[in-house]
């Protein structure tokens, strides 16, 4: 048995005719999880006993990664920082809690950047994730193992979180599925905040059917956290073959449109784009109107910097219980401060300290009407536009990145076009809680790119529809690391 | 001499089943972290939940100290790190306090004032820590228990001042039923802010803050031992310095920290609980739980009852007893000064005598009533209907069944008496003799006696003299004859 390119529903047939169980199902993955974990890193902890509840659930049986930020109790849960090395949570998660009921098995603890701050890859405790297509390159992030783990085969889906793109962009360089469903259609109830209000749970997975399957057993109302959405009832797995005929998409001309890169020295850009048109072509083909509209360029821009103003100064608060003083390793000193201070001078990684920094300068009394608060301005501007051209459109068509995966060791400028329209859009996603899918689309330089599809709050459905019809029109469905490209 | 300006931060542990933002117990316990949820130790991933209670009775103690509503319910987060402080934040609520631009009316000895109520909110409380030689321990019984914070505006001039206001905000809380606001249990706490100046300055003197005292006695001995000081240093034309100080059991204040700067709580909206509008419907079914509070129930049993300040204020100061007074009244026992007084001595001492609650008592308002319009009919004396009142309490008895199986109903028939006084007289020539024939007026109060005892002190003591008074001079006359 192929399993490295089975999907769920592959899976479940091979367990309910008892070609399989479970339990070989889980060694199979477990064993591939250690094959590759010298190679890709994918994982924190790798599970050693079988465990699993029976259930009727579609799930039940299939094993599955769990990104290191979400609780498991009694099972190492690190958010891949130093700080929290060795600790073992006491209660579990309700996505993790849900996903135990449907008798999915969980392989491992999948590797994020600390915190599930950044977008590389590079910064766990544990060492950086590779993108299992290119060993040399970044397989991005944060949720980083839980995509690589999906790319190469090891299971057929994992668990993420997304606060930036987390979910979404490591899914366009691991040529995997990543889908972000609406804020609070998921409960972030044992989720280890970043940025309360832009944390999303989601899931990757190989195939947008799966990730409709997934989500209808992690999604519905959850008392233990107060922005979760009342259940709507739906089985969206049942729901992704329906027509889109009719359906509008639009994208933003100014991040889009070649002509607006004419005098930059960027041919991956360039070929991205192009057959990102290609693809958009193809799609008005099976039925979809799609059109270029103009967005407000400075709202554009300032994407980035409100995305980093809002995150920085909720993850400074969020993580202020991070001290050694409750748990994680004691910090030396004479005072309580300097207890703590050393504790958290120990435990956090530059990159990290800098965010802390930063959020808390951006809090500070006299900085807070100006950059907080102003930040919070721009996210409302944006959703409110965003909101404006949902009253037409059903959804917002975008490459996931202006690119392919980048190699170790590159720095992009953070204030190039490309950089500021390309390569943070997705972030619109979490300023307005909108359901966001990346599905696998097209190569560049062999390396897979991903298109991104948003659509309006709630509609998470319809979203998934949009995504199965781009699917079936590609040539990118269940997609393993090393396969050849068609 | 100096003007005080005090300003007053009183913090008060909500009574709820559970705590603020988590399912553990709010119950006051002894054993230390036997209450505590993962939200209350500030596990990572944790999320609050805000507990509908709390918020209610926060609003409820706003309406009580006239304050206005927000429009709707969010909360902020107050950052800073402390061992106690398991998040790294408070959530409270600065943005949209429960209350804000309130007052509340006292009595200063009789004198009436109005104390204005800058705001109140509703916030969480910290852990508890225990310091010894060279460790500390944290419970985190207490983390997350819902606090309400009041803060008034610096408008309260002296001790008695504060401490009146302090025993009038407590009695809010009791008669809302918001909180048990012990201060022994440190259910009630308070900060105090306390400066001088002189009388016809413009600007307020720097400002001294006390923290966390408990006791309502220790308050009066901390702004009495401030102004004592600073008045000293202000004669002395040295300067006050801006700085926290503690209160120690010798009754004096001692430096805690200097103030050089507030420290800035980097404030911010909680993005874990989304807005709750509140509607009309929900705030006026909050308003029709409050009670007549204290201060309008001692006004109004002076001006409708016609009773003295004192006993309107023994009256109103427990909501109990002033609602059981209250439906004496109604149940038309009259008149109203000796309902006052029954309820004064009788019930609030054997309360004392027997120290149970009111619940406890077991003389209902209407069967005290039904005594008291006994006695107002002269069917029984006071003394009896005392002794009556006491001996149903002790059997547990309803004191009109008592009345009527003992047949202690007073006897007002003026023939069944007669008949008694006759006997007397008969049974005693010499008494009759001394009074005929020697004069001996006394000798009637020895016939009551006898008719009493032949009666079992059911006889109409005024009816009975009338009678014996007239039989005797009866025989005087006839002697003459």
């Amino acid at each position: 048995m192929d399993y490295r390119h089975k999907t769920i529903m592959d899976l479940r047939s091979c367990l309910d005719e008892g070609k399989v169980t479970a339990e070989e199902l889980f060694e199979t993955a477990k064993d591939l999880a250690k094959q590759y974990q010298e190679q890709d890193n994918s994982f924190v902890s790798i599970c050693d006993k079988f465990k699993m509840k029976q259930s009727q659930s579609l799930l039940s049986g299939i094993p599955y990664g769990l990104k290191d930020n979400i609780s498991t109790s009694g099972i190492l849960t690190t958010a891949s920082s130093n700080i929290l090395k060795d600790y073992i949570p006491v209660y579990d998660a309700t996505v993790y809690q849900k996903l135990k009921q449907s008798g999915a098995v969980l392989v491992g603890k999948t590797t994020l950047d600390e915190l599930a701050m950044g977008g590389t890859g590079t910064t766990a405790h544990t060492g950086i994730v590779k993108n299992p297509w290119d060993s040399a390159r970044m397989i991005g992030g944060s949720s980083a193992g839980s995509a690589a783990s999906v790319a190469r085969g090891v299971v057929p889906f994992a668990i993420g979180t997304d606060t930036g793109d987390s979910i979404r962009k490591p899914a366009s360089f691991g040529g995997v599925v990543g889908f972000k469903p609406t804020y609070g259609r998921v409960s972030r109830y044992g989720l280890f905040a970043f940025a309360s209000s832009l944390d999303h749970v989601g899931c990757l997975t190989r195939n947008v059917l799966d990730a409709a399957i997934v989500t209808d057993v992690i999604k519905g109302y959850d008392p233990l956290d107060m922005t979760s959405l009342k259940d709507d009832g739906k089985e969206y797995h049942k729901m992704v073959n329906n027509s889109i005929k009719g359906r509008k998409l639009f994208y933003i001309k100014e991040a889009c449109d070649l002509d607006n890169y004419q005098d930059q020295d960027d041919s991956e850009l360039i070929e991205t784009l192009k057959q990102f048109h290609e693809v958009l072509d193809k799609l008005r083909g099976i039925g979809f109107e799609i059109e270029g509209i103009s967005f407000d360029k400075d709202l554009l821009n300032a994407i980035y910097p409100a995305y980093m103003t809002i995150s920085c100064a909720e993850a400074t608060s969020n993580n202020a219980n991070l001290t050694g003083i409750q748990f994680g390793p004691r910090g030396e000193g004479n005072s309580i401060e300097e207890i703590m201070f050393d504790a958290r001078s120990k435990g956090f990684s530059e990159l990290i300290k800098r965010r802390f920094i930063l959020g808390s300068y951006i809090l500070q009394k006299e900085n807070q009407e100006r950059l907080f608060l102003n930040a919070c301005r721009v996210r409302r501007l944006i959703v409110d536009k965003v909101n404006e051209l949902f009253k037409k459109y059903d959804g917002l068509i975008m490459p996931a990145s202006g690119g392919i995966a980048p190699l170790f060791g590159t720095k992009s400028d953070q204030l190039s076009d490309r950089y500021l329209l390309l390569e943070n859009h997705l972030a619109i996603g979490n300023f307005g809680g909108f359901p966001s899918i990346t599905v696998p689309a097209f190569f560049v330089d062999a390396m897979p790119v991903g298109i991104n599809i948003t659509g309006r709050i709630m509609e998470d459905d319809v979203v998934l529809m949009m995504a199965q019809a781009m699917e079936n029109i590609l040539k990118c469905k269940n997609m393993v690391a090393g396969d050849k490209i068609v | 001499m100096y003007k005080v300006v005090i300003g007053l931060e009183v913090h008060c542990e909500l009574k709820t089943k559970t705590k603020n933002f988590s399912n553990s117990l709010n119950t006051y316990s002894t054993v230390p972290n036997e209450h505590v949820a993962t939200v209350d130790m500030g596990l990572p991933g944790i999320l609050p939940v805000p507990n509908k209670e709390a918020v209610r009775k926060a609003l409820k103690t706003a309406m009580a100290l006239n304050c206005q509503n927000p429009d709707e319910v969010i909360f902020d987060r107050k950052n800073y790190f402390y061992p106690d402080l398991p998040k790294g934040y408070q959530i409270t609520q600065v943005t949209k306090p429960c209350g804000i631009n309130g007052y509340l009316d006292i009595f200063v000895g009789e004198e009436e004032k109005r104390i204005f109520i800058h705001q109140l909110h509703l916030e969480e409380d910290t852990a508890s820590l225990e310091h010894y030689n060279n460790y500390s321990l944290i419970d985190y019984n207490r983390s997350g228990i819902p606090l309400m914070e009041i803060v008034t505006e610096p408008c309260i001039t002296s001790s008695d001042e504060a401490i009146s206001f302090l025993e009038a905000l407590r009695n809010v809380f009791l008669y809302c039923q918001v909180s048990d606001a012990r201060s022994d249990k440190g259910q009630m706490r308070c900060d105090v802010n306390i400066s001088l100046m002189k009388p016809d300055d413009d600007k307020l003197g720097t400002k001294v803050e006390m923290k966390n005292i408990n006791a309502f006695t220790s308050v009066r001995a901390a702004i009495d031992y401030e102004i004592k000081r600073q008045t000293e240093i202000l004669d002395q034309g040295g300067k006050v310095k801006q700085e926290t100080r503690r209160i120690d059991e010798d009754g004096k204040t001692y430096p805690m920290r200097e103030k050089v700067d507030a420290i800035d709580y980097k404030y911010f909206i909680e993005p874990n609980i989304p807005p709750v509008k509140l509607s009309k419907e929900y705030l006026d079914s909050i308003r029709q739980e409050i009670p007549v509070l204290e201060f309008e129930r001692i006004k109004n049993y002076q001006q409708d009852y016609g009773l003295s300040f004192y006993d309107a204020s023994v009256l109103a100061k427990d909501k109990g007893i002033a609602d059981y007074f209250e439906a004496v009244i109604k149940e038309g026992a009259k008149p109203i000064e000796s309902v006052a007084n029954w309820v004064m001595t009788v019930v609030l001492g054997t309360l004392n005598k027997l120290d149970i609650t009111l619940e406890e008592f077991f003389i209902t308002p209407k069967m005290l009533a039904g005594v008291l319009k006994l006695i107002n009919e002269d069917k029984i004396s006071l003394n009896h209907g005392k002794k009556i009142i006491y001996q149903a309490i002790k059997e547990k008895k309803d004191p009109i069944d008592i009345i009527k199986e003992n047949n202690i109903e007073q006897i007002k028939d003026d023939q069944i008496i007669l008949q008694h006084v006759k006997d007397a007289l008969e049974e005693n020539p010499l008494q009759v003799d001394q009074y005929i024939k020697e004069g001996k007026d006394y000798v009637k109060n020895f016939f009551v006696g006898k008719v009493m005892q032949k009666t079992n002190r059911q006889a109409d003591p005024v009816l009975t003299l009338d009678l014996i008074v007239k039989e005797l001079e009866k025989r005087k006359d006839n002697e003459r004859k």
